[in-house]
């Protein structure tokens, strides 16, 4: 159970997130959206310890995120940031094995090969386990840094912006592993996204932050609300009703 | 050619070096060359190895590729200290002072300002590493400016002692500070193996560092130090070598092309061994003396350097 | 900072750089027009005060343009390499052409200076990761770098110690005959009045000044061109004065905002005003003997330079 209590930041006297308390539920997908400067990111990486907090705290099954070894934390809660840029030359099954690191400290056992074989598999990336990362397009890329977080087989999977730069065959295809990752394997699944029909197609409960704070929390089924929306985003937003799912048509 | 052959290739190259540097002209007189050239060697691999370690474990911290610890104004600062002592006390107290004293003195100071820097950086947060080596470089000019002020008072006569701690020199190597330093190398070397293993994820950036279970903040803090302890020990045992770290760590990385730090810090090792001990070969056999293996080094250092800052597109 | 305020501090620091030195002299013995008095004013006092200016003037300029083109307040002749690439000239030019009259020099030097700073440029474009604090630091390596060849040539014919005095910044050497060659930087920072907008907008990056029907190459040319002149003629008259060119213009922007055209008049006396003060500073504080203006100006710059990136780093985060 990951419990938010009462977290802020400042960044220059400016309060970034403030005051945010919110519970993320058990084995779903829970999506973070609102507009830009809303805080998502923010509050996503102190969740994740990437970042320290000023104020508040964050529980992640029972025990506050600070007051966690390191280490066992890692088995617990994993995060990929939106720029995924690595520095050295790297193959697929070099990226993914890294996901083993808090089980092997760096000497792969049986077991942990398993697991990165595994992960590859879930990502269908075995035709590319052996090619370098800069060899792969955008897509790929980002399933690769998916299947590193599998590999990592942590009970919370924290995904800041997975779709960023990705075209909608792609986008697609991550989202329906994520929804696996739920569904077959009973992780919890949290995401920062800005598109918000995906958000509406694929979550479970949506977080609606504005200003660093929340607007509201609840159901997919109840955050997409005109209502609810026009306070996030102040504009409107028409909602209809395509194949069982609220989609917000917004273009025009 | 695999990777552990290219690194074997080095070493066989590096052990040839070293016997020819042992034997050639010997001239019959053996004791009192081996004992004389075994010095040098021995400060050669202490100090090449120092370097090559240190530049690789703080290239990985840092994430790139064309820093150096050399430059966090640590030789200014030795080369400070030394102008200092030569310009308050002459050029005789610099000859006469007790080695041992002078030896911990420097590697003392510089360790200090080291840790004062490394203070200064981590006492808030988001500050990013980039902003303390331009602190330290800008510290180092500072130092530069005081010493060539003080070097321009000093007599010719006693400048030539200066300039002679300006230049690293494995000619003229203490046997007693040898030992100090290679213990002092050991120690740290010791103290570092339990972080070893997180170097690989540590290339990976702060953020899948932290991700995968590294106390980041502490770890990185404790092996800037051991960085810092091992240039300074290095630096007041030979000089400074400022360019030599950058020049066999990159080569290391284009001759190797892997992520494995096991492997790259073997690799730079031996190639700043072949390169300090084959550049000791030429230096006395060639020019005779003429010139300081760490001027060739520094030059041949950055113009490769600023060669592969222009040929490279990649990503800093 | 008003205006006002920096010319009536040029006027007064400039009258007492007159006066000090050590051959005390009085305001009311030069009004009585002692012949001697005016003699050491004509053959050393103004010379110096002309070439404090000038060198101060100039360098603030220089630095300034510099940061334009490169959309970094960090970047400087001293943190590009461009210093150092000048110092090498003088090395060569001390070697190959040792007969060669001050013109010469100055034409070695600046081939260097030119090359230093374009390898720098070059560097700039291959450098993705374009963070303020990285750029600086890449140019002080560089810089660094290309002194240690310096070092390498210089070792080898013992001129270590001749080159440290030669660039080590000094007026205290300056005399009637000896600082003229400076002149040549006044036409220069006229002409960059001229180019001021040019080089903002070419500083915006290719594109958007190609979009904006400006020739792009041409512009950060004739940028560079001025850089690298006026710091080869400082560097040989006066030795290396680190910091000039860096700090001058952040304190200017820290009072006026960012505009180049109003800022560069601010930015030229600013420029004068402070390396007046330093070089006062310098004469008086081990009087009689004095102190010279690179190492006054390398401590107090290097503080300055230390505060605005403590400072910046305070407001941006």
């Amino acid at each position: 159970m990951v419990k938010v209590r009462g977290v802020s930041k400042k960044y220059g006297g400016k309060k970034v997130v403030d005051n945010v308390s919110v519970d993320i539920a058990q084995g779903k997908i829970t999506s973070f959206i609102g507009p830009n400067g809303a805080g998502k990111s923010t509050l996503m990486s102190m969740i994740s310890r990437l970042i320290t907090k000023d104020e508040g705290e964050v529980v992640i099954d029972g025990q506050e995120v600070g007051s966690w070894k390191s280490n066992e934390l890692a088995k617990k809660i994993s995060i990929l940031k939106q720029s995924n840029h690595i520095n050295i030359r790297l193959t697929v099954k070099d990226l993914v094995s890294f996901g083993r690191f808090p089980y092997s400290q760096g000497k792969l056992t049986k077991e942990d090969v398993k697991y990165v074989d595994k992960a590859i598999a879930y990502m269908d990336l075995e035709p590319m386990r052996d090619k370098y990362l800069d060899e792969l397009s955008g897509g790929q890329k980002q399933r690769a840094f998916i299947a590193m977080v599998i590999a990592q087989n942590t009970e919370y999977v924290l995904l800041d912006e997975p779709l960023n730069n990705l075209d909608m065959k792609h986008s697609v295809q991550i989202m329906k592993v994520l929804r696996r990752l739920v569904d077959e394997l009973g992780k919890t699944v949290v995401i920062v996204i800005h598109d918000i029909n995906f958000a509406s197609c694929y979550s479970d409960f949506i977080v609606a932050l504005k200003d660093g704070k929340i607007v509201k929390e609840g159901t997919t089924d109840e955050i997409m609300d005109q209502d609810v929306l026009r306070e996030v985003y102040d504009m409107d937003i028409p909602i209809e009703n395509i194949g069982g799912n609220k989609i917000c048509v917004y273009f025009t | 050619m695999s990777i552990r052959t290219k690194i074997g290739a080095l070493a066989i190259l590096a052990i040839v070096l070293a016997v020819l540097f042992m034997t050639i002209d010997a001239g019959g007189q053996w004791d009192y060359i081996l004992q004389k050239r075994g010095k040098k060697l021995i400060a050669i691999l202490l100090t090449g190895t120092a370097i090559a370690f240190s530049t690789v474990v703080f290239q990985t911290i840092t994430n790139n590729r064309i820093l150096t610890p050399s430059i966090i104004g640590l030789d200014s600062l030795y080369m400070l200290l030394q102008t200092v002592i030569v310009f308050v006390f002459g050029s005789t107290a610099l000859t006469l002072m007790n080695k041992n004293l002078q030896f911990i003195l420097a590697v003392g100071l510089m360790v200090l300002f080291a840790l004062l820097l490394y203070h200064l950086l981590f006492r808030r947060e988001g500050r990013n590493i980039y902003y303390l080596l331009l602190i330290g470089l800008i510290f180092g000019t500072f130092f530069s400016s005081l010493s060539s002020f003080m070097q321009k008072l000093i007599d010719p006569n006693e400048f030539l002692i200066v300039k002679d701690k300006m230049f690293a020199s494995f000619n003229n190597v203490n046997s007693d500070i040898l030992l100090i330093a290679i213990a002092g190398v050991l120690v740290t070397g010791i103290y570092f193996s339990r972080f070893n293993k997180y170097l690989d994820v540590l290339a990976l950036g702060r953020e899948h560092a932290v991700n995968l279970g590294v106390s980041y903040d502490y770890v990185v803090k404790r092996m800037l130090i051991v960085v810092a302890i091992l240039i300074s020990i290095s630096t007041a045992l030979v000089g400074p070598i400022t360019f030599l770290g950058l020049l066999v760590a990159n080569v290391a990385y284009q001759f190797l092309n892997t992520y494995r730090h096991k492997q790259l810090i073997a690799g730079a090792s031996l190639i700043s061994v072949i390169a300090l001990v084959g550049g000791q070969l030429v230096v006395e056999r060639v020019f005779t003396f003429s010139t300081s293996l760490s001027v060739i080094i520094n030059f041949i250092g950055g113009v490769y350097f600023i060669y592969l800052l222009l040929k490279e597109n990649k990503s800093w | 900072m008003k205006k006002t305020y920096l010319i009536a501090a040029l006027i007064i620091l400039s009258i007492v750089s007159l006066l000090i030195g050590a051959k005390t002299t009085s305001l009311t013995e030069l009004l009585r027009l002692d012949p001697e008095q005016w003699e050491i004013m004509r053959i050393s006092r103004f010379p110096r005060l002309i070439s404090i200016v000038i060198a101060g003037v100039s360098m603030s300029i220089v630095g300034l343009i510099m940061q334009q083109l490169t959309r970094n307040k960090f970047v400087s002749p001293t943190t590009a390499g461009t210093m150092d690439s000048a110092g090498f000239g003088i090395m060569v030019s001390m070697l190959l052409f040792s007969s060669a009259g001050p013109l010469g020099k100055i034409a070695v030097a600046f081939v260097f200076a030119l090359l230093g700073t374009f390898i720098f440029m070059r560097i700039l474009d291959k450098v993705k990761y374009k963070d303020t604090i990285f750029i600086p630091l890449v140019g002080l390596m560089f810089g660094g770098i290309v002194s240690s060849a310096t070092t390498f040539f210089a070792y080898k014919y013992d001129l270590i110690q001749s080159m440290n005095a030669w660039l080590f910044g000094d007026f205290s050497m300056i005399m009637q005959g000896r600082y003229e060659i400076l002149y040549i930087s006044v036409p220069l920072v006229a002409l960059s009045y001229f180019f001021a907008n040019k080089f903002t907008v070419a500083g915006m990056g290719e594109e958007f000044s190609v979009n904006l029907g400006l020739n792009y190459k041409q512009v950060v040319n004739i940028g560079l061109f001025i850089v690298a002149l006026v710091t080869s003629v400082v560097v040989l008259t006066v030795g290396s004065i680190p910091f000039i060119g860096l700090i001058v213009p952040n304190l200017v922007t820290i009072f006026k905002g960012d505009n180049l055209k109003k800022n560069l008049s601010d930015t030229a006396l600013l420029g004068a005003v402070f390396v007046l003060a330093c070089d006062i500073l310098g004469r008086v504080i081990i009087y009689p003997y004095e102190v010279p203006i690179g190492l006054t100006v390398g401590v107090i710059g290097s503080g300055i330079f230390l505060y605005l990136l403590m400072r910046r780093k305070t407001y941006e985060h």
